[in-house]
């Protein structure tokens, strides 16, 4: 099984030049704009910034659902042009069939790749038990809670055995406590598969507790402030979030955003704490990101 | 690889709060193992359904009150803005049907209407659903047929009846033509409308779960825009009656519909009511069926 779906020291994801507009009446709006972001093998990388910013757009530009205006996007090498089941994407809204049952679901990237039908249901029955699932497969999705939804939405997105996971906000929908699980979850899925991660969300712990780095990105047009590496060890508990190392990243990491929500709304930045920060600059003078 | 690794949470008692987050586990639902008396299980029964039956109850005893009225209005021979002197008496018209039911002819009006509504109708969803269902997903299909069928569609079935005689040979072809029109446009605007609701999201998961166009369109937007189709059969199922009864009156020699104009022509006015009643049965039959299709092609939405 393992063998099946781990793509070991694949899934290097590269943005570069990267920027993206919209066409509008009044003109082209510059949603992201000079952007370069990079995801090695086997990383876990996250995108924050303030709502708007364009971190969805960006992702989806990696799924391939949009073009990019200037720039490219690789995955090992290869130009990304189009969606394909080799990037695998968990979206916030779980966007499974309601048509199809739990293990249906899980099985549908299967059968789109024409794997008969009793060995993808092998496949996706022990998919879903790693998920802890196995006693829901014949249920429909209306039946589910929302953390179970968005575990089948993680199984059935790495069911294929994609090179790379995209997720954008996939936890953003949950209670606080359902959160945590399925970060913990999530962590042990990626660890076991050594796949590569690109998530997005606008939860700063949720970031620095599931990444290996994070990129913060600019207000609109949106492009990247800084990149920040998280250097906690692995594997990661809870209780780490309370130590001053975590404390301190947390610091920078929300510092640096309310200093963009404040540009997006139009207001001035006051207070910020940026002691004992790594930052890799991108462009930006120090005056821009302190 | 055994599944405990994987959602094994270190410290913080995780494993706790996951198997609470993972809901009702099935073995928890599962009634205790001693089987209950079956009193018990009539009084479970009965607490249960117990809205149903009162439902059930109250239509009878509303349906036994509408048959005592008209018995009544009919009796006494009412006269009060409307006449009721030569409307039937309900046991009247139950003579009329036991006799109907003995006589061949009465089954043949009805078999006939039967056979032009299944074929009315099973060619307009044919052709009516596939063709929402391209119009939905191509611009330019839709963009062609769109206008035509919205010149269309306000004209009523029944205003169709002289125009269908001239185009088609027979009065059978006729009539069944007529079934067709009226239930086409429901079926055809509803399939459509249910097309422009499918959730785009799904649409993407679906391409990044390695679809192509056509499976998308088995997969995605075919079951998505089922409960909408359903609609529109339901719909046109209606329609289809309404047309066919208009149609037959005007220019059949057989059919339900046929059957209750004669019975005005020939003072038999037992049979008119008896007509109606067929009509109103048969209607709601085809309704029903329908309904239980949709219930067997969409299992995910039964409750």
């Amino acid at each position: 099984m393992s063998e099946m779906l781990a793509n070991t020291s694949k899934g290097h994801i590269e943005v570069r030049n990267f920027s993206l507009a919209y066409e509008t009446i009044e003109g082209p709006v510059q949603a992201v704009t000079d952007t370069q972001i990079h995801v090695k093998p086997g990383e876990f990388v996250s995108i924050v910034g303030p709502s708007g910013c364009g971190k969805s757009t960006l992702l989806n530009a990696v799924a391939g659902f949009l073009k990019p205006t200037t720039g490219v996007v690789t995955v090992d090498g290869e130009r990304v042009n189009g969606p394909s089941a080799e990037r695998g994407m968990v979206f916030q809204q779980y966007s499974l069939f309601p048509w199809k049952t739990v293990r249906e679901n899980v099985e549908f990237g299967l059968k789109m790749r024409g794997m008969p039908s009793s060995q993808r249901e092998r496949a996706a029955r022990t998919l879903l038990g790693l998920a802890g699932l196995e006693a829901f497969e014949k249920q429909y999705p209306e039946k589910l809670s929302g953390g179970m939804k968005q575990r089948v939405g993680i199984v059935r997105a790495l069911a294929t055995g994609p090179k790379v996971l995209l997720l954008d906000e996939p936890f953003g929908a949950l209670d606080a406590q359902t959160r945590v699980i399925m970060q913990q979850i999530l962590t042990n899925m990626w660890q076991r598969l050594k796949i590569s991660v690109l998530f997005v969300t606008h939860d700063i712990d949720e970031a620095i507790f599931l990444s290996d780095r994070v990129y913060c990105m600019t207000a609109r047009p949106g492009s990247i402030k800084a990149e920040i590496p998280i250097p906690l060890e692995r594997p990661r508990q809870q209780s780490m979030m309370m130590s001053s190392e975590f404390l301190a990243l947390r610091r920078g990491l929300m510092s640096l955003i309310r200093e963009e929500s404040l540009k997006a709304m139009g207001g001035e930045i006051t207070d910020l704490g940026m002691q004992g920060l790594n930052i890799e600059l991108h462009g930006h003078s120090l005056a821009d990101v302190i | 690889m055994s599944s405990p690794a994987l959602v094994r949470q270190p410290e913080d008692s995780m494993p706790a709060t996951a198997l609470a987050e993972a809901g009702p586990s099935p073995a928890a639902i599962t009634r205790p193992s001693t089987p209950p008396s079956f009193a018990t299980l009539g009084l479970r029964w009965y607490r249960l359904n117990r809205a149903g039956l009162r439902a059930a109850a109250i239509g009878v005893i509303s349906l036994l009150a509408f048959l005592l009225v008209w018995h009544l209005l009919t009796t006494y021979r009412v006269v009060f803005f409307v006449r009721f002197t030569n409307v039937p008496s309900p046991l009247a018209v139950y003579d009329s049907f036991v006799k109907a039911i003995h006589d061949p002819k009465f089954l043949m009006h009805i078999l006939l209407s039967c056979r032009r509504i299944f074929i009315g109708f099973s060619l307009a969803a044919i052709v009516g659903v596939p063709l929402g269902l391209i119009m939905g997903r191509f611009k330019l299909v839709h963009e062609v047929i769109f206008p035509v069928a919205e010149v269309l569609r306000p004209i009523p079935a029944i205003a169709w009846v002289p125009m269908a005689i001239m185009l088609w040979p027979t009065n059978e072809q006729s009539i069944v033509f007529i079934t067709f029109l009226g239930s086409f446009f429901p079926i055809l605007v509803n399939t459509l409308h249910g097309m422009s609701l499918v959730d785009p999201v799904l649409v993407r998961a679906a391409q990044c779960l390695g679809a192509r166009e056509r499976s998308i369109f088995r997969e995605v937007y075919f079951p998505a825009s089922l409960p909408h189709i359903f609609t529109g059969l339901t719909v046109g199922m209606g329609v289809a009656w309404v047309s066919l009864i208009a149609a037959e009156m005007i220019s059949g020699q057989y059919g339900i519909g046929y059957f209750t104009w004669e019975a005005y022509s020939l003072v038999q006015y037992a049979d008119i009511a008896l007509g109606m009643i067929a009509i109103g049965v048969l209607g709601l039959g085809s309704s029903l069926l329908i309904r239980g299709a949709g219930q067997l092609v969409m299992p995910w939405r039964s409750t």
